[in-house]
């Protein structure tokens, strides 16, 4: 497996070199970005920039004009269908709008990939729908919904103890508290935060959410321009003279931030 | 590899588990069989000790499972304890705790014969209601149409324009190869059964009459249902799923008027004309097929076309057309505003739209038969 000379971190996914576009414009622009294991890296950037895009041409939603990518060290061009599905079952995806299916009630959204790969007895199968759906704090009176019953917040847990259903070693989510209030948002943070420390996830999070950057991500990347122009932890964004950061890190939105900072140096 | 799993040893009435390997997914069939032969001893056994010291590899599985054999041993009366687990899965092991029992099925199961008479009385209900809910909808149709002809500036024709086009003249061709088919294949039929007693030269009334009072009309309306109708159900039901209905609503348009009434007209008017087109079309191909299969030039077909049709024929056709676009157009607005949140409904309800549409036309049919025949006609 990859290991990162530099900092001695095992690499779980490492994106070289690559190029993703639509017609003529090239949305990603010989992209390199390396994730680590363990950690949970945020993806930030301006809206169109292309972070989904990324996250979609890894999972291999998107197809690549050019560059690598590798997964566990496995380049998944090069790999066979066999590898491929190996190593999918090693990841969790939580699509923006939950991606539930609909015609399948939530304790069946939770089962499907368990069910799918592993054979195992009914019985199980229900016990660890109860235990996944507690896991994200939701009771086990929802287990017999529709997805069309639930409400946003509800939905996205759903979403999370589906991509968790098979303990995947990583997690990607598409930016996981947006459409949701305040407290939701933050209820969702720690909770990612607590999954990643019992489940030892690596976590890639795609997200414009400013709080959750500051509260659950060790590591941040900034996109613009088809490239990763930043990558470090927070107290490195915010020191950054870069104007695109500044106005990012220290615009209108972010003021409590800068109090919080500020607080936090104190 | 599974002996290894899970083994146990008894000293008196003291059950040791010694539980290694990996407990994670790829082996959870495997221990949950182990665990179920464990728990299934009824020794005389006070206390038990799982050693889950060689786990080397926990997930949620595993976790879950080692909480299992631990909570039946609790609920037998044992002591239960778990010892040697690595400080890495404390957490994971924390969190499993907290899982409530798994409430057992809240169905109720019933018998065979109940679940029958459940069964038919919903789809009774069901029925009673579309009945219903399309009256509703007929007199919801009616008022958007009167406020309308009373402000026809409010009338939408832009949008009844669109969907003229896709209802009716994106039709045509398909209306026409249908029904040119159709009218040969009677033709066809008529003169190879006809000729045994030599009465050829009638096939010529059968097909003019048959097409222009019931065959011509018919058929477009079974194919505008499965065309048109199903598009109508699918476009209103996505609308519905995402909010769109609402969104009308709130801004203080009528979604009837906006989005049902410009359908319906387009409907009305559009059916009307393709019966026309299809019935000449069916015309066309019987012509054709009496000509070159049975012989019979076009000078003698359109003389005895002429005898064996009345105007009278061709109106008993047209006038049924609008009426069948109605019923089409109501039952199909009727089930798109019926969807709800999830794909599975809206295919339901486009087949349920186009299945109606269908039995409902026939049905008309049979009516305005007894009609005329009552008039006279």
């Amino acid at each position: 497996m990859v290991t990162n000379g530099r900092s001695g971190k095992e690499v779980v996914i490492a994106v070289r070199d690559v190029v993703v576009g639509f017609g003529e414009a090239n949305v990603l622009n010989h992209l390199d970005l390396d994730v680590y294991r363990g950690e949970v890296l945020g993806f930030v950037g301006g809206s169109g920039a292309g972070k989904s895009v990324l996250m979609r041409t890894i999972i291999g939603l998107l197809p690549k004009r050019h560059g690598k990518i590798e997964v566990f060290g496995v380049d998944m061009d090069a790999a066979s269908d066999k590898e491929r599905q190996a190593v999918e079952r090693r990841w969790g995806v939580l699509f923006q709008q939950g991606a539930l299916f609909s015609s399948l009630t939530v304790k069946e959204n939770v089962q499907f990939p368990v069910r799918e790969y592993l054979k195992l007895s009914q019985r199980l199968l229900d016990e660890l729908a109860v235990a996944k759906l507690e896991m994200v704090g939701l009771s086990a009176d929802v287990q017999d919904k529709f997805p069309s019953e639930l409400s946003g917040g509800m939905t996205k847990r759903v979403a999370l103890a589906r991509a968790l259903a098979l303990d995947p070693e990583i997690v990607f989510l598409d930016e996981p508290t947006s459409g949701l209030d305040p407290i939701g948002a933050g209820d969702f943070d720690s909770l990612i935060a607590t999954l990643q420390r019992t489940l030892g996830l690596t976590v890639f999070m795609v997200t414009h959410d400013l709080d959750s950057l500051y509260t659950v991500c060790d590591r941040i990347a900034v996109l613009a321009d088809g490239k990763v122009i930043a990558q470090g932890t927070m107290e490195t964004m915010l020191a950054s003279e870069h104007p695109w950061l500044r106005a990012y890190f220290h615009g209108k939105r972010a003021r409590s931030l800068d109090r919080n900072a500020a607080a936090a140096h104190a | 590899m599974t002996a290894t799993l899970l083994e146990s040893t008894t000293e008196g009435e003291r059950l040791r588990l010694a539980a290694a390997g990996a407990w994670t997914a790829q082996h959870a069939r495997v221990i949950e069989k182990l665990i179920d032969t464990q728990t299934g001893k009824r020794e005389a056994i006070r206390s038990v000790v799982v050693d889950a010291g060689g786990i080397e590899k926990l997930d949620t599985f595993g976790a879950w499972l080692l909480e299992r054999l631990v909570r039946a041993w609790k609920a037998h009366g044992c002591e239960t304890a778990i010892v040697g687990l690595a400080e890495t899965y404390r957490g994971l092991m924390d969190e499993v705790r907290t899982v409530p029992e798994n409430a057992p099925d809240q169905r109720r199961h019933r018998g065979e014969i109940v679940h029958t008479v459940i069964a038919v009385g919903r789809t009774m209900v069901k029925a009673l209601d579309s009945l219903v809910s399309s009256a509703n909808m007929i007199g919801a149709v009616s008022i958007a149409l009167l406020r309308v002809l009373v402000r026809p500036r409010r009338f939408r024709l832009t949008a009844m324009v669109h969907h003229l086009e896709n209802v009716g003249w994106r039709a045509v061709p398909i209306i026409l190869l249908i029904t040119f088919l159709i009218g040969c294949i009677i033709a066809q039929q008529g003169i190879f059964h006809f000729r045994k007693f030599g009465a050829d030269v009638y096939v010529v009334d059968m097909v003019g009459i048959l097409v222009l009072r019931e065959i011509g009309v018919l058929i477009v309306s079974i194919m505008v249902a499965g065309r048109s109708g199903s598009a109508y159900t699918a476009e209103l039901g996505s609308m519905k799923m995402r909010e769109e209905i609402d969104a009308l609503r709130t801004m203080g348009f009528d979604p009837v008027e906006v989005l049902i009434l410009p359908r319906i007209l387009a409907l009305i008017i559009g059916v009307p004309i393709l019966t026309f087109l299809g019935s000449i079309a069916a015309l066309y191909g019987g012509g054709l097929v009496a000509w070159f299969y049975g012989g019979i030039d076009p000078e003698i077909f359109l003389g005895r076309l002429k005898e064996a049709i009345s105007l009278q024929t061709f109106e008993v056709g047209m006038i049924k057309a609008p009426f069948m676009a109605l019923v089409i157009g109501i039952v199909a607005c009727v089930q798109g505003l019926k969807v709800k949140g999830s794909a599975e409904s809206l295919g339901l309800q486009t087949t349920a739209s186009v299945v109606e549409s269908i039995f409902l036309v026939i049905v008309l049919d049979g009516l305005f038969a007894i009609f005329f025949a009552s008039i006279g006609m």
